[in-house]
């Protein structure tokens, strides 16, 4: 991916972390059809959100054609500090992955 | 000619020459804005920036949800990518405007007095790209509305002060997008002002029709229904074809002498672009 | 031939070290099979039956879920499903009215938080269901939110 697609916030109140991403992709169903063509248009959709933090999964996530479009993902988790960081990854049905990290605010 | 007009400009309140209009647009002005601010009596001026949210609650949440981390944030930064890539030429988009560029998005439309039209920011992007070599973007979505939502982002808080001078040409073309947003079109047979005006607030099936005031505040817009960013001349020509009418084309002289109407009724708000709408 | 499904930590080591060398499956992969069988499923029952291999859950009041009453657009619904059980290893999201029932699954570690929230894509009026795994245990809410069709052409 030569864009970056995902943008990650990270807070720390008290001794919990919230993580926001935002991450840029089609999450094409499969359901809609080429005005031109005729023809269905293929899914094309993020199946795996992977989200850790010092390199333990805190979160991950089986996502279906049913999440929107330019998906939005938000969690928490406990055991962070600040300046540590997160790290969000996705893998899409085409085989594609990014990956993104953001320091915990 | 050249001395009244030097008259206007040093802002001396002399009735120069008067200029045939039925209404000056500050008595427009103030009517408009009365209307919507007696129709919604709770809602302050500059929250009209919102649209449909200054006034319905359960919407307003659904959007507040969204804004948490708004889809559009992905257009500002390839926005600002764009706008900072020079040219073939070696040149920048900052080149071409004031300030490099930033917190310019106010400035326009203006009316420009040596050609004799409306100019859009929209138009003036497309005019640096040629001036430096390049081909022209499209009017409709894709690099031009990215590059307009990082402008947008940076012109964010400043008031709406869209200015018509003393010319007869640009009241013509204020009067001219007056009488647009005011004229029946389509099969339907209805007036932008039939619904944004007189039906503000009220439902069409299950949507809430979006007061006028404050309509232009928060271009360009992410709609989730384009499931994209999109500029205003874009939701001009859906909104003609909601109504079964013949759209323009984008940045035509209709359509930029209706902004010019549209966003000088909604001077005194907020610049809040870019937005996003369902 | 049905592709055999691997639930997580389930998989002998054996054969993930002879499938990742022989380059069928990456480690990550391994670790994190989608459960296809799931989301295809055209009932809610079906979903859960594949995804957790039960239909039982008992209705909690200690889920919350954060839905609008009334979606403004059915293709993006903001929610958010947050809950105080204790324990919680997963969190599932269903919209039984859409063409596949199982719109998401997280998995949470044990320092995680009983919290998600995203945006889905609701076809029509329909119940949106939370499942939570709650040490063991599942557990259920739900809440209708309503899908319309808009006049301005949406």
């Amino acid at each position: 991916m030569a864009k970056k697609s995902i943008r990650i916030r990270a807070e720390i109140k008290g001794d919990v972390t919230e993580v926001k991403a935002l991450m840029s992709h089609e999450m094409e169903t499969g359901l809609r059809t080429d005005k031109k063509t005729g023809e269905k248009i293929p899914p094309h959709f993020i199946k795996e959100v992977v989200c850790e933090h010092s390199g333990k999964q805190v979160l991950l996530a089986n996502w279906s054609v049913a999440v929107s479009k330019n998906p939005y993902l938000s969690f928490k988790f406990k055991g962070a500090k600040k300046g540590e960081s997160v790290k969000v990854s996705w893998t899409d049905n085409k085989g594609d992955t990014d990956t993104d990290e953001e320091t915990i605010k | 000619m050249k001395r009244l007009l030097l008259i206007a400009a040093t802002a001396v309140v002399v009735s120069a020459f008067p200029l045939i209009s039925t209404a000056s647009p500050e008595d427009d002005l103030k009517a408009f804005r009365g209307y919507f601010l007696e129709r919604f009596p709770n809602v302050p001026l500059e929250e009209f920036a919102n649209g449909v949210y200054a006034i319905d609650a359960s919407s307003r949440e659904q959007w507040e949800a969204i804004e948490e981390f708004p889809p559009y944030e992905i257009a500002i930064e390839e926005g600002e990518e764009l706008f900072n890539t020079p040219f073939k030429n070696g040149k920048t988009f900052a080149s071409c405007f004031r300030n490099g560029g930033i917190g310019i998005k106010s400035d326009y439309p203006y009316f420009n007095t040596k050609s004799g039209q409306v100019k859009t920011l929209d138009v003036e992007i497309n005019d640096c790209l040629e001036k430096n070599g390049e081909k022209p973007w499209d009017y409709e979505k894709g690099k031009l509305a990215s590059i307009l939502a990082y402008m947008a982002y940076t012109t964010r808080g400043q008031i709406i002060d869209i200015k018509i001078p003393h010319d007869q040409r640009a009241l013509d073309a204020y009067e001219k997008g007056k009488q647009f947003y005011y004229a029946r079109r389509g099969q339907l047979n209805m007036s932008c002002a039939h619904c944004h005006v007189d039906n503000a607030g009220n439902k069409v099936r299950a949507d809430l029709l979006s007061p006028a005031l404050g309509h232009l505040s928060h271009f360009p817009v992410y709609r989730s229904k384009w499931g994209g960013l999109g500029t205003a001349h874009r939701r001009f020509v859906g909104c003609n074809l909601q109504v079964r009418a013949k759209a323009f084309k984008l940045q035509s002289e209709e359509y930029r002498n209706l902004e010019y109407f549209l966003t000088y009724m909604s001077n005194g708000i907020p610049w809040n672009g870019p937005g996003v709408r369902k | 031939m049905k592709r055999r499904t691997f639930l997580q930590g389930t998989i002998a080591s054996s054969m993930v070290g002879a499938a990742v060398s022989a380059g069928l499956l990456t480690p990550r992969m391994v670790l994190a099979a989608w459960p296809e069988s799931a989301f295809s499923a055209k009932s809610v029952d079906e979903a859960l039956n594949s995804l957790v291999g039960s239909v039982t859950h008992s209705a909690s009041g200690d889920i919350k879920i954060k839905a609008p009453d009334i979606a403004e657009n059915g293709a993006v619904v903001p929610i958010t499903i947050s809950t105080s059980l204790p324990k919680v290893e997963s969190i599932s999201v269903l919209v039984e009215k859409n063409p596949s029932p199982l719109a998401a699954d997280f998995k949470l570690a044990a320092n995680s938080e009983g919290f998600v929230s995203t945006r889905v894509k609701m076809g029509k009026t329909s119940d949106l269901i939370a499942i939570v795994k709650s040490g063991g245990n599942l557990f259920s809410a739900k809440k209708e939110v309503k899908v319309t069709i808009g006049g301005c052409g949406g």
